[in-house]
């Protein structure tokens, strides 16, 4: 196995395709463990890893806990609802107070983007993004990239489509810096508020008609539309946005044969996704869900320096 | 006690003087120039090899005093000025509380009488409490020491108030300057909107907010044939929309920030909150038309928009600092190094940019010029100094500069305010 010359995962961005898909074969190595009878490794016994959630999150935090868990490492909740932050503390303070804990892994979720980033340039642990405001979300695009390669088995020549709020998703952002990466075309799908016409930039295309741009494609990932942008106007109201762009039968029908359906969660059903086509057995949803956990423990096995052999302890 | 500068090259853009002459200095006025000149007790200021030039002035400052001296003072302010090679300084009404009358006026002028080290003129708000609602006292505020008015920071969005003020402003012969903003087009933006915007995740303020407010500044400022001076001119189409309205003899003016002429948003990479100000970083192309401008003179002032703020303010996730940088200290060296070293501009247009134009715009008399009966204010350069900027040598209290640690050629030599020496190297 590659080395992973990483100190911290804060996005996307600054990974090079070997690194990426030596992440994705640890993650293989680790699935196998959450489907014994005894789900736990002693490969980060003994280290302790705090998950600093400024924002609420149930999957992304649940799935790092689990991770770590399942490495038979410490973990601890922060919670922003009860921390001193709520007291006026600055989060530079909070992060100095938790560091002299001695964690070895710090694991961030901010609404600000760039947060992750501005606790390394102080902290000595490795910093593990958990998604920063609209900026990176790089385990979600791990565990995205992974589930494709399972149920494609391959991702290189894929045309992968991501409808909806491309401006402001962290996770269309770590997809758009992934998936090309490792071969794949991806095409943006939106309303032009919401998809501004600089993502071309990006190495990608764009199309506001759903219509022309999921014809062939073999991965359909759907993003969850903020209600609240309703009130900014990036789209008039949630029932043209709905006819415009919701995912539906007749839509689905275009793509490539086995294409799939995928969804980073939480759904707004009935909005991007109608519940029929979120549980369809095109949906890979819950097995984004699922794979998740491996691709965390992959990351904190390549950050915090497991030894291998104890992988299959 | 008289001072005698010698051998200086004295570079007066006013007059068109480049030559090596002798300044004589009495009771605060030059009395002579003159290639040679002998006088018995004087101090003498060996100025060979340095460049003798009006003093310069810095249109745009925030000095923070009163109500947040934990940023800066007018001491330290006027310091941080001074070292800088700055002999006046121009500070924004944005205080707390606002300039917006008699009293904080009064207030700032015998401060700085006190404790200022170079000039400080006051500029008040446009509007009470700069809300955008109802225009000050101008008249009043004219007669008790300000020389402009702006509600920088938070531009009047009202349209009609704007018509008033500048229509009014002609009554008074004053000046309205306006940082060109157009707050719904920019709310919650903090950083310019572009490629590098979707790339870091940070939401974009457009070139169309400071467009928009431009172009509807000028078309007032048309009709209503007042004199408007445009604050840090940042994008390519309002320097368009300048040049057009010069050549249409519209009276505008519009200064640059040499941040603005130095740095673009994909410096912003590191999420260095110390890149955070507002107008932001534009991009590469903004930069380039922002220099052409002032080669053009499309531009006609630099001024620094000294914004200090403490490192607790400023040591914070990007999206929840405070906009702004402190300039003072490092404007000059960095105009002289990065441009007039490397040909974009003349190190005689940078002096008028800085000295002889804002004394024109701002009808500053017997400022921004070096002759008989004019104030002894003089900035003393050292073209060969080499200097490395060091965030924790400033005199300003605070620190948010982003140049730290840049190595630059010219710096200023010697300050002389009312023929006071104020600073020296």
């Amino acid at each position: 196995m590659s080395a992973f010359k990483h100190k911290h995962l804060l996005g996307i961005k600054t990974l090079t395709a070997s690194e990426i898909r030596t992440i994705l074969q640890t993650a293989e190595s680790f699935l196998e463990i959450s489907t014994r009878e005894v789900k736990k490794v002693p490969t980060l016994r003994g280290k302790t890893i705090i998950n600093l959630f400024f924002e609420p999150s149930t999957r992304t935090r649940s799935s790092f806990e689990l991770a770590a868990k399942r490495l038979s490492a410490d973990i601890v909740n922060f919670n922003q609802a009860s921390s001193s932050a709520v007291k006026g503390e600055s989060l530079k303070d909070t992060v100095l107070n938790l560091e002299a804990m001695s964690p070895d892994a710090l694991i961030v979720r901010h609404r600000s983007a760039g947060v992750p980033h501005f606790i390394s340039t102080f902290c000595r642990s490795p910093i593990i993004n958990a998604g920063d405001g609209s900026h990176e979300h790089p385990t979600q695009a791990l565990l995205d990239a992974f589930t494709i390669q399972q149920k494609k088995k391959k991702i290189e020549g894929l045309k992968v489509v991501i409808v909806g709020d491309i401006l402001h998703s962290r996770v269309a952002r770590s997809n758009i810096f992934l998936l090309p990466k490792l071969g794949a075309k991806i095409v943006l799908v939106g309303p032009p508020p919401l998809l501004p016409q600089e993502f071309k930039n990006f190495g990608v295309e764009i199309d506001y008609n759903f219509e022309r741009a999921i014809e062939g494609a073999d991965v359909v990932m759907m993003l969850r539309i903020q209600l609240e942008r309703q009130q900014k106007n990036y789209f008039p109201s949630i029932r043209e946005y709905r006819n415009l762009y919701a995912l539906t039968k007749k839509r689905f029908k275009k793509t490539k044969k086995k294409a799939i359906i995928m969804h980073p969660g939480p759904i707004n059903k009935g909005v991007e996704l109608s519940t029929d086509m979120a549980e369809s057995a095109e949906s890979v949803i819950l097995k984004q869900v699922e794979n998740g956990i491996a691709v965390r423990m992959a990351v904190l096995y390549l950050l915090l320096g497991g030894k291998e052999r104890e992988i299959t302890d | 006690m008289r001072l005698l500068i010698k051998n200086g090259r004295v570079i007066d853009p006013a007059s068109g003087t480049d030559d090596t002459l002798d300044i004589l200095i009495e009771k605060g006025k030059i009395v002579d120039i003159r290639a040679r000149i002998n006088a018995d007790n004087v101090k003498i200021i060996d100025a060979s090899r340095l460049v003798v030039a009006p003093g310069f002035i810095d249109m745009h400052v925030h000095l923070r005093d009163p109500g947040r001296e934990d940023k800066e003072t007018i001491r330290t302010g006027s310091l941080a000025a001074a070292k800088g090679g700055f002999t006046s300084i121009l500070c924004m009404p944005n205080t707390e509380p606002v300039n917006d009358n008699r009293g904080v006026t009064e207030y700032i002028i015998s401060k700085a009488k006190k404790e200022s080290v170079v000039n400080i003129f006051p500029i008040a708000s446009i509007s009470k409490d700069q809300k955008g609602e109802n225009l000050t006292d101008i008249a009043d505020l004219v007669d008790a020491g300000d020389v402009a008015f702006s509600d920088d920071g938070q531009p009047v969005q009202d349209s009609e108030v704007m018509r008033r003020a500048l229509e009014y402003s002609k009554l008074l012969n004053t000046l309205i300057i306006d940082h060109c903003e157009d707050k719904n087009l920019s709310e919650g933006g903090v950083m310019h909107e572009g490629y590098y915007s979707y790339l870091f995740g940070l939401k974009g303020i457009p070139s169309s907010s400071e467009e928009t407010m431009v172009a509807r500044d000028l078309i007032l400022t048309e009709k209503a044939d007042a004199h408007l001076h445009i604050a840090h001119l940042s994008v390519k189409g309002a320097i368009d929309l300048v040049k057009r309205a010069k050549k249409k003899k519209i009276k505008v003016t519009a200064e640059a920030t040499p941040h603005h002429l130095l740095l673009n948003d994909s410096h912003l990479e590191t999420y260095d909150t110390n890149l955070k100000m507002n107008p932001p970083l534009r991009s590469k192309e903004d930069v380039q038309a922002l220099r052409e401008a002032i080669k053009e003179g499309i531009v006609d002032v630099i001024a620094t928009d000294h914004a200090p703020h403490t490192p607790d303010e400023k040591d914070v996730e990007f999206e929840k600092a405070p906009f702004g940088i402190n300039g003072l200290e490092t404007a000059v060296s960095l105009i002289l190094d990065r441009l007039v070293n490397k040909d974009v501009i003349s190190l005689k247009k940078f002096i008028e940019m800085i000295s002889t134009s804002p004394a024109r715009i701002l009808s500053l008399e017997n400022k921004g010029k070096i002759s008989p009966g004019a104030d002894a204010d003089l900035t003393i350069l050292n073209l060969y100094q080499e200097i490395v900027v060091d965030i924790d040598k400033f005199k300003s209290k605070s620190r948010n500069n982003p140049f730290h640690g840049w190595k630059l050629k010219g710096a200023p030599a010697m300050t002389i305010v009312g023929g006071k020496i104020v600073y020296s190297t």
